[in-house]
């Protein structure tokens, strides 16, 4: 009923426009009005419109600011948060003024040199010498805007210190998974076609690649069981389709291979500093916590499309790009409670939440973070469940291998092992 | 469109035919016309149909964002039960018409529509040229476009909706039709729409170059071109170089999208399966897509420069400051415009070096982007202002242009963009500098121009209501909106009913926006009516109704072949002696030879 009403007026309100107008112009018409005639009346009418809109403008661009103050995000809760405020505040300054400047400029102007018959506009063609000057001040002043953004920049891209600690934040439609690395502070490797059930992130160590072979063998096996069980009826178009698909696995299967030869080669490289001895100790979460007052580097990656984690409190922002791993190094300074009481709301968390248009959810892929004391951080760290038991992983692998000539030998095993495998399927 | 170019032609045709024996069918004439003052109008009329669809998108993904999971009739209306189920638009499609909106607008209305209409329309008038160097590429520029508007338009019915990954179509979002329904079908006709369009774009931009470079006609020099015909020059140059460049991306996107390749994609898995897509990178085409999508600010800003450099010296009866400044200054935007395209990518994981080096270049386009802001300001300083619809929305140009510009100090600054990018910070930028202050140059243009186009003058006083009602309605959608993006409110979200932190005073500017978008779109209906009316009913137009020195108001009245009866006009002047001083008259057209011991300015 209410929008009828609204249709109704606007309908009406136009058509009353329109009537108006009509008459107006039978009447100018008659006077022998023409359109590109506008009489001095007109001209002097839209001058005093030009000052008053562009009261009205900076009025109402002051007044918003003022009047929906809250709608401005909370003090930075971040070092790099609080140099990227500081800058801001440097930059609304001389925005500012320019603009105040420039648009009285216009608006006064404009309302002031309205046309009159008995006036003749002044001939300025131009004046080098004033050319010069509003090159040379814009120029020098965005030199400076120039080297104060640089120097912030810089200081937040800073590569982090050695031993800094990592945290991975993993994106893929439509929400987000944690890692934090275990005893051995370091992240272990990671590979997209290990990714199932068990390992959301697709941590390589021994045990998920055997684990994912066999899930692949297994559904290899299903599926040309199926294929050949219906090979007489389905349609030829299906048919391809399945072969296509068995092929497809295949190829996973090879890849995985791959990655197990790598993997030997690494560990017969690197010894016990190879990352794939790394993931075992790793701990996967839902959860986003962080210690306050710490380096933090984020290693942020996407198992699907660009994310994009934002952290709008902490003035961080970087992309999750599938295929490379992104990283924001962050120094969290305010605590999800005092930030609680900063900003009188029991209820405030920080939040991350993705910024990169990724399929129809994208607007609810968020998740709380929580920053809290290094105390508090520990205990909840060492209550989260490691990736692999030590126990378990070790009933399935054979134990690390000690030195290179052991490396060498497993690895042939390894790569031997999946063959077998294969032909019997 | 075809009843449009009818009517023009009804009271232009007499004349007409008399100057000319070669009879041509009405189909030659009016359709595959080889005019360009007919090409002209048919890529306005063209583009004020798409801008309408836009603009209808646009409305209705407004109202879900202030009153989200509200019925609306109005949606249900446009979009019926599979995209609004009880009058709740989808989530799919949201993002659909998000995209769509951007896509038409950016490409269809603001490059076919500006470019398309104005260079086409008075490149040949201002230099004094019979037609464009090429009729024939010229009548396959806009066919083409117009090919690549209606599959565009196409990509509404199709199942799965359109494109939804964004106007920029990032992969592997736009390859992967398991990621969002619209990268299917949807996606393939964008992806086709847009080889069309950017090859009917070239067709012009190469067509408006040659005929810019040869066929001026006598004593019109380099120096005494209008600052309109510049600007297109630019325009049509940084065309020809940038756009190639979005058809090898959107090439690769086909292929990675239809024959398997990984120009794109890596190491990616989703609906339950890896794939086998290996060593691509979505940054790739990043870049391709930035080395046009750049640029392509600048193909929609510069002709919007031009115009209203040519309306406001006109109608402030002042010649334009600082003539050679502004040249210089399109020019040095033309040449940014190309090492400045990694400011979009600040924050993909692109090396922080990189991101340096081009915080610099972009800040450097702001020195001539003020340049012209200052010399506009001095031009109506003690001028004679005529305010006719065409010079009220120069000037909201120029204001809207300070607003959009200064904010792009703020997105071009690599550490401050992290904090606001890709939220409504960013949409009310761009929008403040395409959306409102490009639109108000081509409604200048189009009323300045009306008379030229069609013989006839557009109804001022709906001019003056259209032009208020718009600005006030602009700044009240485009203000409150920088808030919400400093908010930390995100773009192309559906609803912002899941986080706590966006209720509140966020969501009160989000329905203040969305109201003053309503205003701003209904007003249109005004100008829409205002400009098909006159079409037909219009006062007829004098020869040179705004007083203007350029050569497109010395031919006469209406359209006729070749653009002048007789020999093409000599130049002897530039086109700004406006006031000049021991003139009898507040204007000198560059016909006029210069008197004894006349300086030329």
């Amino acid at each position: 009923m209410m929008t009828l009403l609204i249709i109704a007026v606007l309908v009406l309100g136009f058509m009353v426009v329109l009537r108006l107008s009509r008459v107006a112009a039978l009447a100018s018409e008659l006077r022998g009005d023409r359109e590109e005639q506008i009489p001095e009346r007109d001209n002097r009418i839209s001058g005093r419109m030009m000052w008053a809109f562009g009261a009205l403008y900076m009025a109402f661009f002051i007044w918003i600011p003022l009047h929906y103050h809250d709608v401005f995000l909370p003090p930075a809760a971040s070092t790099q948060g609080v140099w990227i405020d500081s800058m801001f505040t440097f930059n609304w300054w001389m925005l500012g003024i320019v603009f105040f400047g420039t648009n009285i400029a216009l608006f006064y102007f404009s309302g002031k040199y309205y046309h009159r018959a008995d006036r003749r506009a002044f001939w300025y063609p131009h004046n080098n010498r004033l050319e010069l000057v509003w090159t040379t001040i814009p120029a020098l002043t965005l030199t400076g805007v120039v080297v104060y953004a640089l120097i912030v920049w810089t200081k937040i891209t800073v590569l982090p210190a050695p031993g800094t600690m990592e945290v991975e934040v993993y994106a893929k439609q439509f929400d987000w998974t944690f890692r934090y690395p275990g005893k051995d502070g370091k992240l272990g490797a990671t590979d997209f076609r290990l990714i199932d059930a068990d390992n959301p992130l697709g941590i390589a160590t021994k045990a998920t690649m055997a684990k994912r072979l066999d899930e692949l063998h297994a559904q290899v096996a299903q599926e040309t069981a199926d294929r050949d069980a219906r090979a007489g009826i389905l349609p030829n178009d299906e048919l391809e389709k399945a072969d296509k698909h068995i092929a497809h696995l295949r190829r996973q299967i090879e890849g995985i291979m791959n990655l197990q030869v790598l993997m030997q080669e690494d560990i017969a490289a690197n010894g016990n500093n190879s990352t794939y001895l790394k993931g075992a100790d790793d701990k996967v979460t839902k959860e986003f916590h962080l210690p306050v007052n710490t380096d933090v580097e984020l290693i942020i990656r996407s198992q699907d499309v660009i994310h994009s984690a934002y952290l709008p409190h902490m003035r961080a922002q970087m992309n999750a790009v599938p295929g490379m791993a992104t990283r924001m190094h962050l120094v969290p300074t305010i605590t999800t409670d005092s930030m609680r009481a900063v900003t009188k709301n029991p209820a405030f968390d920080y939040i991350l939440l993705c910024n990169k248009v990724c399929g129809i959810s994208h607007y609810n892929m968020q998740s709380p973070l929580t920053v809290e004391s290094a105390g508090a951080f520990k205990i909840w760290n060492i209550m989260l469940p490691v990736f692999e038991k030590p126990g378990a992983a070790a009933k399935e692998v054979a134990p690390a291998p000690a030195d290179t000539a052991k490396a060498e030998a497993t690895a042939a095993v390894a790569t031997a092992a999946p063959a077998t495998n294969k032909e019997q399927n | 469109m075809s009843a449009v170019e009818q009517s023009s032609a009804a009271h232009n045709g007499h004349a007409h035919a008399e100057h000319h024996q070669h009879q041509e069918s009405f189909i030659s004439k009016y359709i595959f016309s080889h005019d360009h003052k007919t090409i002209s109008k048919q890529f306005l009329v063209t583009a004020i149909v798409m801008a309408t669809v836009a603009m209808v998108m646009s409305i209705i993904f407004r109202l879900q964002i202030a009153f989200p999971g509200e019925s609306f009739a109005f949606t249900h209306f446009f979009l019926g039960d599979k995209w609004a189920p009880d009058g709740v638009l989808s989530s799919t499609m949201f993002l659909a018409l998000v995209t769509i909106h951007g896509t038409i607008m950016v490409f269809f209305v603001l490059t076919g529509g500006l470019s398309g209409t104005f260079s086409n329309l008075l490149i040949p008038f201002q230099i004094g040229a019979r037609d464009m160097a090429s009729g024939f590429i010229n009548m396959l520029s806009y066919w083409f476009f117009l090919a690549g508007s209606i599959m565009m338009l196409a990509s509404l019915f199709v199942e799965g909706g359109p494109a939804g990954g964004g106007w920029t179509v990032y992969p592997p979002l736009s390859v992967l039709p398991q990621a969002i329904p619209g990268s299917g079908t949807g996606m393939t006709l964008w992806l086709f729409s847009m080889v069309l369009f950017i090859a009917g774009s070239l067709m012009g931009s190469l067509n408006y170059i040659v005929t810019v470079m040869n066929l001026r006609t006598k004593g019109m020099k380099m120096t005494r071109l209008p600052l309109t015909v510049w600007a297109f020059l630019l325009t049509a140059i940084v065309g020809v170089l940038s756009f190639p460049v979005l058809v090898s991306a959107v090439v690769l996107l086909i292929m990675d999208r239809m024959m398997g390749t990984s120009f794109y994609l890596s190491e990616i898995h989703i609906a339950g399966e890896a794939l086998d897509n290996m060593g691509g990178s979505p940054i790739l085409y990043e870049h391709l897509f930035w080395f046009l999508g750049h640029p392509e600010v600048y193909i929609i800003i510069l002709p919007a420069f031009g115009i209203s450099s040519e309306i406001i010296s006109t109608m402030s009866r002042k010649p334009i400051f600082g003539y050679r400044a502004m040249i210089g200054s399109l020019m040095a935007i033309s040449f940014l415009s190309f090492i400045v395209w990694a400011h979009h990518m600040f924050v993909t994981g692109m090396n922080p070096f990189l991101g340096s080096v081009f915080t610099v270049t972009t800040m450097m386009i702001a020195i001539p982007s003020a340049v012209k802001v200052f010399n506009y300001i001095t031009t109506l300083w003690r001028g004679n202002i005529v305010f006719s619809p065409a010079m009220l929305f120069s000037i909201g140009m120029v204001s809207t242009f300070i607003a959009g510009g200064l904010t792009g100090i703020i997105l071009a600054n690599s550490a401050l963009d992290i904090q606001v990018h890709d939220t409504y910070f960013v949409v009310a930028h761009f929008h403040m500098v395409m959306g409102v202050s490009a639109i108000f140059a081509m409604m200048a243009g189009v009323y300045h121009w009306f008379p030229r186009m069609y013989g006839r003058m557009m109804n001022t006083k709906l001019g003056y209501l259209h032009f208020w009602v718009t600005l006030v309605a602009a700044y009240g959608v485009f203000i409150p909106m920088h808030y919400v993006g400093l908010a930390g409110g995100p773009r192309r979200y559906y609803e912002y009913t899941e986080f706590p932190m966006f209720q509140g005073h966020v969501m009160d500017l989000n329905v203040m926006i969305t109201v003053f978008a309503c205003i701003g779109g209904a007003i249109q209906l005004v100008f829409i009516y205002n400009f098909f009316r006159s079409i037909w009913y219009g006062q007829k137009a004098t020869q040179n109704p705004w007083h203007s020195n350029t050569l497109e108001w010395t031919a006469p009245v209406g359209s006729m072949h070749g653009n002048w009866p007789g020999p093409l006009p000599t130049v002897y002047r530039w086109p700004y002696d406006y006031s000049k001083p021991g003139k009898q008259e507040d204007y000198v057209p560059q016909t006029v030879p210069l008197e004894a011991g006349e300086e030329e300015h």
